[in-house]
C-alpha cells in the first residue's frame, strides 16, 4: 500500500477565541472515497480550506503524495494534483460553461503568456473541455453563460472545473448542496463513476449518498474528529449517533 | 539645527496632523461603516473654509462664522447623503469613486460661481492673533496652538462617543453587520445619515481652521483628501485610533521632512543637488512611508478586529 | 458586443476619424484637426486603462502618471537636445513600463480600496516629484522646442501628419487590444476579475499576469503621452494631476468599460462635451459633474451599453 496519498496530522486552526479545527488527523490512501460528515458549524469547510491552501493552519502537517504542502499556496497545490470544489458555487458567471472548463484546462496547459491566438477557438483547450462537460452531462449547455444554468447544473459545473485540472485528489465541499432528489441521484451516479479513477474527499450532509459512496467516514464535531472508520461502523457508533445521526432510542 | 526650531516644526507637524485627523476620522467612519468611498469629503472641507471666511468677512463675528460653516456643511452633507449616497451604498467602489468625482467637479465649480475664481481671504480671529510663549524664548502662534487643542479635544470626544455611548455601539455594530442591525429594528438609514453628518462636520471644522493658514480657493480640498486617504490606509480603514496615530505621524513626518531634509542632505551632497533633491524627496516622503507600512502590514497599523 | 458588430463599428469609427482632416480642410477649420488629435490621444489612454480596469477589474486611479512619463520623456530628452523620435518614444515606452512594473509590483499585492488608494498615492508621489524638480520647469512646465524627428520619414511639424500618426497608433493599439483580451492571457485577466478565488483554486498564479497587464497598459499610455507632448509642444505636471486620472476613468465608463471600443467613444464623447460646454459657459464643470453622476447612477454600461440595449429592444438582439 505504501504511504497514503493525503496524510493530515494534528491540523489546528484558531480564529480569535474560536477553535475551528482541533488536532484533526486523516489518512487517505489512493483510490479511496473518504467522506467527512458532521453537524453544521463543525468546521468541515475550514478543514477543506486548509487542505486546499486558502487558509494557513496554526499547526499541523499536510503531506500530499509524500510532499509537505503546508506552506504551498493554493495555485501550487492545484499544480500538484489537488483540486477543490466550493460549497457555494464559485464559477465564472460571465463565461459560458465551455469557457469555464476551458479556463481550468488552460491553467494546466503550460504558461498563459500567449497574447495572439483567440482562446475561444483554441482546440487544445476546447477538446478536453468538451470531454469533461460530457462526463458531467453538461454538454448540452456548453454555449450557455454559467449564470443562467440551473442550480443542479451549476453544481455539476463546479465539479467539472475541479476535474478539468487533471487532479489526483478531489476535495468536494457539499457537491449536492441545495439539490433536489433527482439531481442528487444524478450526482451520486457521477461520483460513483469518478470514484474509479480518483481519490476523493467528500463533505456531505446527504447521508444516503455518503453511505452509498464512502469507503471510509470521518465524523467532525466542533472541529474535532470523534470517529473514523468504515460506514457501517460509523453508523453504529454511539457517539456519532448522539452527536449527529440522532440517537436511536430502543424501548 | 536649533532645538527650538525643531520643536516649532514638530508643533507645526502636530497641527497639520490634527487637521488631517479631523478629515481622516470622518472618512474612516464613512468607509468603515458604510463601505463607501467618498471623494467629495474634500468638498465639505472646502465648503467649511469658504463659509467661515466669507461670513467672518461680512459680519465680523467669528462665532457666527464657525456656526455658519458647520451648519452649512452639515446641510450640504445631509443633502448629498440622501440624494446621492443612498443610491451608492452596496455598489462597486468604482461607481462610488466616479460618482463622487462628479460631485467634486460640481462643488469646485460652484464655489467659483458663488465667490469668484480668486482666493478668499480668511482672517485669524482677533483673540487668537497673538503668540504664546510655550517655552521661555520660544513664541508660537496662538492660533496654531488652538488648532492643536481643538483637534485633540475632538479626538477625545470621538473616542468617548465610539466606545462609551449607545450611539457609538450602534456605529460599531453597523460596521460589522449592517443587515443584522437593521433587522434588530434600528433605523440604519438614520444611523448612516448621522454618521455622515458627523463626518461632514469634522471635515468642515478642519476646513474652517485651515482657512487662515492655507489659501481658501476652489479645489483646496482635493490635496487634503488624498492625504486623508493615505492616512486611513496607513492607520487601518475603519479605525479612529489608527486615523489619529497615522495622521499625526504623517503630519509630523511631512513637516519635518520639508523643513529639514534639504539642510540635512546639504551636509552630505552639494548644496545645488540638495536644493533639488531635498524638496523632491520631502514631497515623496509620506508616500514612501505609506508604501513601507503597507508592505509589512497590508491592512494598516490598527485594522479594526474582524477584518 | 458580437464580433461582427464590433468590427463594423470599429471600421466605421476609424473611417470617420480618417475623414476629419479632409472635412476640416474643406470647411477651413484647422482647429478640428487639433481637437481630434487630442481626442484620439486620450482615446489611446482610455483604451489602455480599459485593458486593466474594464477587463481586469484593477481600479488603477493613477493612470495619468504614464501620460506624464511619456510626455516628459519627450520633453526631457528634447531639453538635452535629443530630438530623435525613436529614442524619445523608446524612452517613453521603457520608462512607463518600468514605473508601471514598480507600482504594480507593490500595489497588486493589495486589493479593493487599498489598491485604489495606493495607486492614487503613487501617482501623487510622481506628480509632486515633477513639481519639485525645477530643472525641468517644475510647476511652470517645460516648453519643447521641436517635434520628434523620425529620420525624415515622418514630419510631425505638419498637424495632419501628426493626426494620421496618432490615428495609426490608435488603430494599432485597438487591434492589439482586441487580440490580447481574447487570447489565453486575456482570459486569465478576465477570469481574475470575474472570480480571483476560483482562479487560484484551479491553479493560476494570477499576480504575474496582472502585473504584466499593468505594464502593458502603462506602456501604451506612455506612448499616448509622447504623442501628447508632440501635440502641445509643452509638458507640465498638470498632465499627471489626479483629476486627470479621474477624467480618463470617466472616459472609460462613459463609453462602456470592458469593450476597448467603448473607451474610444467615451474619449470622443467626453472631450466633445467638454469642448461644447466650455464654449457655452465658463462654468461647464458644474454641468459635467451632475452628468457624470447621472451616468454612473443610471447608465453604467455607458454608450456601448445603451447601444446594445437599444438593439435588444428593437428585436435585433
Amino acid at each position: 500500500m505504501g504511504e497514503p496519498l493525503l496524510a493530515v496530522a494534528g491540523l489546528t486552526k484558531r480564529f480569535g477565541g474560536l477553535l475551528a479545527t482541533d488536532q484533526v488527523s486523516l489518512s487517505i490512501p489512493e483510490g479511496e472515497l473518504h467522506a467527512i460528515i458532521g453537524p453544521n458549524g463543525a468546521g468541515k469547510t475550514t478543514v477543506i480550506a486548509q487542505l486546499a491552501g486558502e487558509i494557513r493552519p496554526d499547526s499541523g502537517a499536510i503531506r500530499f503524495s509524500g510532499e509537505d504542502i503546508v506552506s504551498l499556496p493554493a495555485f501550487v497545490r492545484s499544480a500538484r494534483g489537488l483540486a477543490r470544489s466550493f460549497q457555494i458555487t464559485s464559477v465564472f458567471r460571465e463565461f459560458t460553461a465551455l469557457e469555464n472548463i476551458a479556463l481550468a484546462v488552460q491553467a494546466h496547459a503550460g504558461h498563459s503568456f500567449r497574447f495572439w491566438r483567440p482562446a475561444r477557438i483554441d482546440r487544445a483547450l476546447l477538446g478536453p473541455a468538451s470531454e469533461i462537460l460530457e462526463r458531467v452531462n453538461l454538454a448540452a449547455r456548453a454555449g450557455d453563460p454559467a449564470a443562467i444554468l440551473s442550480h443542479g447544473e451549476k453544481r455539476a459545473l463546479e465539479i467539472a472545473m475541479a476535474l478539468a485540472t487533471g487532479p489526483r485528489l478531489l476535495l468536494l465541499d457539499e457537491p449536492m448542496a441545495g439539490m433536489g432528489p433527482e439531481d442528487s441521484a444524478q450526482m451520486v451516479r457521477l461520483l460513483a463513476k469518478l470514484k474509479r479513477d480518483l481519490t476523493i474527499v467528500l463533505i456531505e450532509h446527504d447521508m444516503d449518498a455518503v453511505f452509498a459512496l464512502a469507503d471510509c467516514v470521518t465524523v467532525l464535531v466542533y472541529g474535532r474528529v470523534i470517529a473514523t472508520g468504515k460506514p457501517d461502523a460509523i453508523r453504529a457508533n454511539h457517539d456519532v449517533r448522539q452527536a449527529y445521526l440522532g440517537a436511536d432510542e430502543v424501548g | 539645527m536649533h532645538p527650538l526650531l525643531v520643536l516649532e516644526q514638530a508643533l507645526n507637524g502636530l497641527q497639520i496632523g490634527v487637521m488631517l485627523f479631523l478629515m481622516a476620522a470622518g472618512l474612516t467612519l464613512v468607509f468603515g461603516i458604510m463601505n463607501l468611498i467618498n471623494l467629495a469629503h474634500g468638498s465639505l472641507y472646502m465648503i467649511g473654509a469658504y463659509l467661515c471666511a466669507w461670513v467672518f468677512q461680512t459680519t465680523g463675528s467669528f462665532v457666527l462664522a464657525v456656526g455658519a460653516a458647520l451648519f452649512g456643511a452639515l446641510i450640504v452633507g445631509v443633502a448629498i447623503e440622501v440624494a446621492v449616497f443612498r443610491a451608492l451604498y452596496g455598489r462597486d467602489h468604482l461607481d462610488q469613486l466616479l460618482a463622487t468625482f462628479g460631485l467634486i467637479l460640481f462643488f469646485n465649480e460652484m464655489v467659483r460661481i458663488l465667490w469668484g475664481p480668486t482666493a478668499l481671504y480668511a482672517a485669524v480671529p482677533g483673540f487668537l492673533a497673538g503668540q504664546v510663549e510655550i517655552l521661555p524664548g520660544a513664541p508660537y502662534p496662538a492660533y496654531r496652538l488652538a488648532i492643536i487643542a481643538v483637534g485633540l479635544l475632538v479626538a477625545f470626544f470621538l473616542y468617548y462617543l465610539v466606545s462609551h455611548t449607545r450611539v457609538g455601539m450602534l456605529i460599531r455594530a453597523g460596521a460589522s453587520n449592517r443587515a443584522m442591525v437593521a433587522a434588530l429594528g434600528i433605523n440604519i438609514r438614520l444611523l448612516y445619515t448621522l454618521v455622515f453628518a458627523l463626518g461632514a462636520s469634522l471635515a468642515a471644522l478642519s476646513g474652517l481652521m485651515a482657512g487662515p493658514i492655507f489659501t481658501v480657493e476652489s479645489g483646496m480640498g482635493d490635496g487634503v483628501l488624498i492625504l486623508a486617504f493615505v492616512v486611513i490606509v496607513i492607520g487601518g480603514i475603519g479605525s479612529i485610533r489608527g486615523a489619529l496615530v497615522a495622521s499625526i505621524l504623517v503630519g509630523v513626518v511631512d513637516t519635518l521632512g520639508r523643513a529639514f531634509l534639504r539642510p540635512l542632505l546639504a551636509t552630505v551632497l552639494s548644496t545645488a543637488t540638495a536644493a533639488n533633491a531635498g524638496p523632491a524627496l520631502a514631497s515623496m516622503l509620506i508616500y514612501i512611508l505609506m508604501a513601507t507600512v503597507l508592505f509589512f502590514r497590508p491592512q494598516g497599523l490598527f485594522p479594526p478586529r474582524g477584518r | 458586443m458580437k464580433l461582427a458588430r464590433r468590427t463594423t463599428a470599429t471600421v466605421i469609427g476609424l473611417v470617420l476619424l480618417a475623414a476629419i482632416p479632409l472635412a476640416s480642410a474643406f470647411f477651413g477649420q484647422p482647429f478640428y484637426v487639433d481637437l481630434f488629435t487630442r481626442i484620439m490621444i486620450f482615446a489611446i489612454a482610455a483604451l489602455s486603462l480599459d485593458l486593466i480596469l474594464g477587463y481586469g477589474g484593477m481600479v488603477s486611479f493613477g493612470h495619468a502618471t504614464y501620460l506624464g512619463i511619456g510626455a516628459y520623456s519627450v520633453g526631457i530628452l528634447s531639453f538635452y537636445g535629443i530630438n530623435d523620435g525613436f529614442v524619445q518614444f523608446g524612452l517613453a515606452i521603457g520608462a512607463s513600463a518600468l514605473v508601471a512594473f514598480l507600482i504594480g509590483a507593490i500595489s497588486l499585492r493589495t486589493s479593493g480600496v487599498y489598491f485604489i488608494m495606493i495607486t492614487l498615492a503613487f501617482s501623487q508621489m510622481i506628480y509632486f516629484l515633477s513639481v519639485s524638480v525645477n530643472t525641468y520647469g517644475g510647476d511652470d512646465g517645460l516648453n519643447i522646442r521641436m517635434h520628434s524627428g523620425f529620420a525624415k520619414l515622418i514630419d510631425l511639424d505638419d498637424p495632419v501628419t501628426l493626426y494620421f500618426l496618432v490615428l495609426a497608433i490608435l488603430t494599432l493599439f485597438l487591434l492589439i487590444g482586441y487580440r490580447i483580451v481574447e487570447s489565453r492571457f486575456g482570459m486569465v485577466i478576465r477570469g481574475a476579475k470575474s472570480n480571483a478565488r476560483r482562479m487560484a483554486a484551479i491553479g493560476f498564479p494570477i499576480f504575474r499576469y496582472q502585473l504584466t497587464a499593468f505594464v502593458i497598459s502603462g506602456a501604451m499610455c506612455g506612448v499616448a503621452g509622447a504623442l501628447l507632448a508632440n501635440l502641445t509642444l509643452f509638458v507640465s505636471p498638470s498632465i499627471m494631476h489626479w483629476t486627470r486620472s479621474g477624467e480618463i476613468m470617466v472616459m472609460v465608463i462613459l463609453g462602456g468599460m470592458g469593450s476597448l471600443l467603448g473607451p474610444v467613444l467615451g474619449a470622443v464623447a467626453y472631450l466633445v462635451l467638454e469642448h461644447g460646454l466650455s464654449s457655452v459657459t465658463a462654468h461647464w464643470q458644474a454641468v459635467l459633474g451632475p452628468i457624470l453622476l447621472f451616468v454612473v447612477l443610471f447608465a453604467k454600461r455607458g454608450i456601448i451599453g445603451l447601444a446594445a440595449g437599444a438593439r435588444m429592444e428593437t428585436g435585433h438582439g
